[in-house]
C-alpha cells in the first residue's frame, strides 16, 4: 500500500547535541583591520541554539565583514569565535561548512546555467561520501547514494515551494525566485547556523512577505538557527528574536527587538545626530 | 482487509457503493495519482477504499452525523477527494468551496451551509476561516491536510488529516464489527438523499448552494460514461477547481462511475508539466485554458528559428485546410492526405506531446462559447475536442456533441434521457436525470428557476439548428438591442475579440445605445513577449496597456473583428465604434470576474460607469481612479488617464455611416 507522504517536521538540520537556547556561537572580542582601516572593533555577541538572530547597522557599519568573519572568508586579527563548544581560530569557508555553518550571499551566486535542481544538488556535494571514481562508475553505491541526495532536496523544492521551476535554468528565473533557490541551496547543506546576507534586498512587497514565511518556517520547523543581516526595520523587528546592532564597526546595541528599537544610541546611528 | 463481497443486483445508485465495487473490480488498477517529491505517487482502487473508511470512521468518532454538511475547501488534492467520499459514506454532504475565495466569500458559504466540519488543505484556509470565525458560530471542527506552518496553533479544534484516519483505523481494530457496519450502511444508502451541494460561481450575485442527489448524479456519470466509451483504462488530469461542477462531475463523478485512474498536479504552477507527463486520454478545459494554450505555443513559434516558424506555418496551414475532414473521416484527396501524414510527423504529434495532448481520446470544452479558429485550430491537429453546454444546475450535461457532427458555434443535441424546449421568450430551458432538487435554503429562488411543470430555466437564449443540435446565443437578459434596433450580443463580439492572442478579456456595451462599445484587457504574456521582442520597456501592467503601440496592435484587431462581424448577416450592425484598453486586468479578487473567470458584466459597467459614459461622449482621454484589492486582501487604488480610440466600420449598412452620408 502506498501511504500518502507526510509534509511535516522534517527532523531538526544539523544534529549538534545543543538543546534550543543553548550557546551555539560566541563571539568574543573580534576586531578586524584591513591595514589602517578598522572594519570590526571588539565586537562581541552570540547566538543561541534555535534562534533568529539580526545583525542590523547603517552601511558600512561592519555587518558583512562580521558574517564573512564567522564563516571563516576573513580572519580576524584579535578576538575569538566558539562555535558548537570548539574554539576555532584561522579557518577557511569549506571548513565552516563542514561544521554547519551555510549561507546566502547579498548578490545572488547561484550557477546561473544550470537548473534548479542541479543548483540545490550542488549544495548536498559537501555531503556526498563516494569519492570521483564512484562518481564515475555512476552504477551502484553512487547511484543510491545520489537518490538518498534527490529525497533531500526535493523535501527542500516542495518547503520553498519552487517545483514548477524544478528544471528551469536558473540564469532565467525572476530575482525573488533566484533568492528562494539560493536559501534552498544553503538548506541542502541541513547547516545548524544559517547565515543570510540580506534576504530581502531587491525585493518587492509580495516576494519579501514570501521570504519572510519562509524564514519563519525553516526556522520554526527545521529547527535551523538563523544568523541575518537585513536593511528592512520591519522585517527585522518581526523576524528575529534578538538583534545586534553595529555602527562604525562598533558594537552599540544587544538586545530583543523592543529594546533595540527605544535605544537612543540606535535611533542616532539611524536618523543621524550632530557630533 | 478486503470488502464484504457486494450483493447481487445491488442498485448502484451512490458513489460509495461504486467505490465498494471498484475496490472489488479493479482494486489492483491505479484510481488515483498525485504527483509528490517530484515523483507519481499511486493509490489503487483498494488503497483508496483503505484510505476513505480511515477517514470516514475518524469522522463518525468525532460525531458527523447523517445529513450534516461538510465543507472540503482546497485544491486537487487526493486527501480533499476522498474526504469528499467519506463524508457520503456517513450520509453527510460535502461542499466543495473555491479554494482561492477570499475570506468574506468563503465565511458567507461556510455560514450559509451551515458547515460544523470543514476539511481544509492548508494554513491559508485555516487562516481565512479563522479571520471569520466569527461570522461561522456552527463550524466547530477543521481538519487540515497539510501541517506545515500550523504548529503553533491551538489544536483544540484543529486536527491534522493523518490524526483523523489513525483515530479512524485504530477504531476499526477495536470494534471488529465497525467496518462491516460502515459498509453495510454504505448498502443502505438511498439514492434518494442529497449526495453534493455544489455552489453557483455567482456570476449574478451571491452564490446559491445546488443540491444534487446521489441518483441523479450517478444517473447522470453513467450516461456520460456510455456516451464517451470511457473506462478504467482511461485517465484525466485532476486541475480544475474542486468546487466547479466540471471538476466534480468530469472527474470524480465519471471516475467512481467508470474507475478511471484521476491525476492531481503537484501544485498549480505545475499543471503544464504534469498535463504532459500524464498524457489523459479524457480531457476537459474551459475555452480560457485553450486559448492560453494557444498563446503559449504562437508565442514561442515568435521565438522559434526560421526554418521552424516555416514547417510550422506551412503545416498548420494544411491542416487547417484538411484536417477536420481527416478527422471526421470526410473524402479528403490523396495528395492532401500525404502531406496531412508528413505535417503529422513533424508538427503536430511533436506540439501535442508538448502540450499533454497526444493521447486524447474525447476532450471537451464547455463554461463559455468557444471562437471558431481556436476550436478548429485543436481539432486540425487530429484532437477529438466536442463541445458541450450544461449547468451545475443540471449536473453539467445538457447537450453535447457526437463524435463526426462536431461544429464550433452550436453545442450539440441533448445528451440521453435530457430534455430541452425552448420557451417561447426564447430561452433555454431542460430537464435531466441529473437535475438539481433545489437551492439550499432558498425556495424562492428555487420556484423562480424551477418551471410548474419540472423544467429548470437556463436564463441563456437559444435555438435548434436544422441538424438539431442547440446554439446559445447568449446569456438571455445579456442580449440586447441597439437603439437603431438590431441585435446586440456582447458574448459573440467579446469571443471574435478573444481569438486574438494578445487580447485576453474584452467586454462590450451596446445595448440601449447607439453602437456598440468596448473595453478591452490585453495578454500580459503575449504582449509582454511583443514588447521584449521590441524593446519597450514597460513597469507594470497598466503603462504597457497604455502605450501608443499597444494601441495600435489593439486598433489593427478591432478592425480585423469589425470587418469579420461585417460578413454576419446579424451582427453588421453590431460593429465595434470605440474602444479602450483597460488600466488594470479585471480580477476575480476584485468582484469583476467570477471564481470561473467569466467577466461579472453588470458589475463591470457599474464600476467603470465614468468610462462607458466617456465611451460614447466622444471624449478621447478619460481620468479614472480605481480601488484594488491584493491577493492578502488589503486595498490600494490606481489611477490613469485611459486612451479611447475609434474604429472603422464596414459594410456601410451601420447606423453611424448612414447618419454621416
Amino acid at each position: 500500500m502506498n501511504a500518502p507522504l507526510e509534509h511535516t517536521e522534517i527532523v531538526a538540520a544539523g544534529d549538534d547535541g545543543i538543546a534550543p537556547g543553548e550557546l551555539l556561537m560566541d563571539v568574543r572580542n573580534v576586531s578586524l583591520r584591513f591595514g589602517g582601516v578598522k572594519a570590526i572593533t571588539d565586537i562581541s555577541f552570540n547566538v543561541k541554539k534555535g534562534e533568529i538572530r539580526a545583525i542590523i547597522g547603517p552601511n558600512g557599519a561592519g555587518k558583512t565583514s562580521m558574517l564573512n568573519v564567522i564563516n571563516g572568508f576573513y580572519t580576524p586579527q584579535e578576538g575569538s569565535i566558539t562555535f558548537r563548544g570548539v574554539e576555532r581560530r584561522a579557518m577557511k569557508p569549506h571548513h565552516a561548512v563542514r561544521q554547519g555553518i551555510a549561507r546566502t550571499f547579498q548578490n545572488v551566486a547561484l550557477f546561473k546555467g544550470m537548473s534548479t535542481l542541479d543548483n540545490i544538488m550542488a549544495g548536498r556535494s559537501v555531503k556526498m561520501h563516494r569519492g570521483l571514481g564512484w562518481q564515475m562508475l555512476w552504477h551502484g553505491p553512487a547511484l543510491q547514494e545520489e537518490i538518498a541526495h534527490r529525497e533531500k532536496v526535493e523535501e527542500i523544492i516542495d518547503f520553498l515551494e519552487i517545483q514548477h521551476i524544478r528544471r528551469t535554468p536558473v540564469g532565467k528565473l525572476p530575482y525573488g525566485l533566484q533568492k528562494r533557490v539560493e536559501l534552498g541551496r544553503a538548506l541542502a547543506m541541513e547547516p545548524s547556523l544559517l547565515l543570510l546576507d540580506e534576504p530581502m534586498a531587491g525585493m518587492n512587497l509580495e516576494e519579501k512577505e514570501d521570504m519572510s514565511r519562509f524564514i519563519l518556517d525553516v526556522n520554526g520547523q527545521r529547527g535551523t538557527t538563523i544568523c541575518l543581516i537585513e536593511h528592512d526595520m520591519g522585517v527585522v523587528m518581526d523576524l528575529s528574536d534578538r538583534v545586534v546592532v553595529l555602527d562604525y564597526g562598533k558594537k552599540i546595541a544587544d538586545g530583543v527587538p523592543d529594546d533595540v528599537k527605544s535605544d537612543q544610541q540606535v535611533i542616532d546611528a539611524y536618523l543621524g545626530v550632530a557630533h | 482487509m478486503n470488502a464484504t463481497a457486494l450483493p447481487a443486483g445491488m442498485t448502484l445508485d451512490t458513489f460509495p457503493k461504486y467505490l465498494l465495487l471498484n475496490a472489488q473490480r479493479f482494486g489492483d488498477r491505479p484510481a488515483l495519482r498525485h504527483k509528490d517529491y517530484g515523483i507519481w505517487q499511486s493509490w489503487t482502487w483498494e488503497d483508496q477504499l483503505d484510505e476513505v473508511r480511515a477517514f470516514a470512521l475518524g469522522l463518525q468518532a468525532m460525531g458527523l452525523s447523517h445529513g450534516e454538511r461538510v465543507a472540503v475547501i482546497g485544491a486537487n488534492r487526493p486527501r480533499l477527494y476522498w474526504s469528499i467520499c467519506a463524508a457520503q459514506s456517513l450520509g453527510a454532504v460535502p461542499v466543495p468551496v473555491y479554494a482561492d475565495a477570499v475570506a468574506e466569500e468563503l465565511a458567507y458559504v461556510l455560514n450559509h451551509a451551515d458547515v460544523r466540519f470543514a476539511v481544509v488543505q492548508d494554513q491559508e484556509q485555516v487562516d481565512k476561516i479563522h479571520s471569520f470565525a466569527d461570522s461561522i458560530p456552527h463550524l466547530k471542527t477543521i481538519i487540515y491536510d497539510e501541517p506545515r506552518g500550523l504548529r503553533d496553533y491551538d489544536h483544540t479544534n484543529l486536527h491534522s488529516f493523518a490524526d483523523v484516519q489513525a483515530q479512524g483505523r485504530s477504531a476499526a481494530a477495536s470494534d471488529h464489527q465497525l467496518v462491516s457496519r460502515w459498509e453495510q450502511s454504505i448498502l443502505a444508502a438511498s439514492g434518494d438523499e442529497i449526495s453534493v451541494m455544489l455552489y453557483t460561481s455567482g456570476t449574478t450575485g451571491r452564490s446559491k448552494g445546488v443540491m444534487l442527489t446521489a441518483k441523479g448524479s450517478v444517473g447522470a456519470a453513467q450516461d456520460t460514461v456510455t456516451f464517451d466509451r470511457l473506462t478504467e483504462q482511461d485517465s484525466v488530469l485532476a486541475y480544475l477547481p474542486l468546487a466547479w461542477v466540471g471538476d466534480h462531475y468530469m472527474n470524480y463523478a465519471q471516475g467512481y462511475v467508470s474507475g478511471f485512474c484521476m491525476n492531481c498536479p503537484e501544485s498549480t504552477e505545475t499543471v503544464a508539466q504534469d498535463l504532459r507527463e500524464i498524457a489523459p486520454t479524457f480531457y476537459f478545459a474551459p475555452p480560457r485554458v485553450f486559448e492560453g494554450l494557444l498563446t503559449s505555443v504562437t508565442i514561442r513559434m515568435e521565438d522559434a528559428s526560421k526554418l521552424k516558424q516555416r514547417m510550422y506555418k506551412h503545416f498548420i496551414g494544411v491542416a487547417r485546410k484538411h484536417g477536420e475532414a481527416i478527422l471526421e473521416g470526410r473524402p479528403v484527396p490523396l495528395g492532401a492526405r500525404l502531406s496531412y501524414a508528413l505535417g503529422r510527423f513533424f508538427v503536430y504529434e511533436p506540439l501535442k506531446n508538448v502540450l499533454g495532448l497526444s493521447n486524447i481520446r474525447v476532450a471537451y470544452t464547455a463554461g463559455e462559447a468557444i471562437g471558431q479558429d481556436l476550436f478548429s485550430f485543436f481539432r486540425s491537429l487530429g484532437i477529438n475536442l466536442k463541445q458541450l453546454y450544461g449547468q451545475t444546475e443540471a449536473f453539467l450535461y445538457v447537450t453535447c456533441q457526437k463524435d463526426g457532427a462536431v461544429r464550433s458555434d452550436a453545442v450539440g443535441p441533448a445528451t440521453p434521457n435530457v430534455e430541452i424546449r425552448i420557451s417561447d421568450s426564447g430561452e433555454v430551458q431542460f430537464k435531466s436525470p441529473g437535475q438539481f432538487v433545489g437551492y439550499f435554503k432558498q425556495d424562492a429562488e428555487t420556484r423562480e428557476t424551477v418551471t410548474a411543470d419540472g423544467f429548470v430555466k437556463t436564463g441563456d437564449a437559444g435555438f435548434f439548428e436544422p441538424d438539431g443540435q442547440l446554439r446559445i446565443i447568449d446569456r438571455a437578459k445579456d442580449v440586447g438591442k441597439l437603439n437603431g434596433g438590431a441585435l446586440f450580443a456582447p458574448k459573440y463580439i467579446e469571443n471574435v475579440l478573444k481569438f486574438f492572442p494578445n487580447i485576453k478579456e474584452a467586454v462590450a456595451f451596446g445595448h440601449g445605445k447607439d453602437f456598440v462599445t468596448a473595453f478591452i484587457n490585453i495578454d500580459l504574456q503575449a504582449v509582454g513577449n511583443w514588447a521584449e521582442r521590441n524593446n519597450i520597456a514597460y513597469a507594470s501592467y497598466q503603462e504597457l496597456a497604455g502605450h501608443p503601440d499597444v494601441y495600435k496592435i489593439i486598433a489593427g484587431h478591432v478592425d480585423e473583428t469589425n470587418k469579420r462581424l461585417a460578413q454576419e448577416p446579424m451582427m453588421a450592425c453590431a460593429q465595434i465604434n470605440r474602444f479602450l484598453i483597460l488600466h488594470k486586468e479585471l480580477d476575480a479578487d476584485d468582484g469583476e470576474l467570477t471564481r470561473t473567470q467569466k467577466v461579472r458584466r453588470s458589475f463591470v459597467a457599474d464600476r467603470y460607469e465614468p468610462l462607458i459614459n466617456a465611451l460614447y461622449d466622444g471624449s478621447s482621454e478619460k481620468f479614472v481612479e480605481t480601488e484594488v484589492t491584493y491577493e492578502d486582501g488589503r486595498k490600494g487604488r490606481i489611477r490613469a488617464n485611459v486612451r479611447i480610440d475609434d474604429a472603422a466600420i464596414y459594410g456601410g449598412k451601420a447606423p453611424m455611416q448612414e447618419a454621416a452620408e
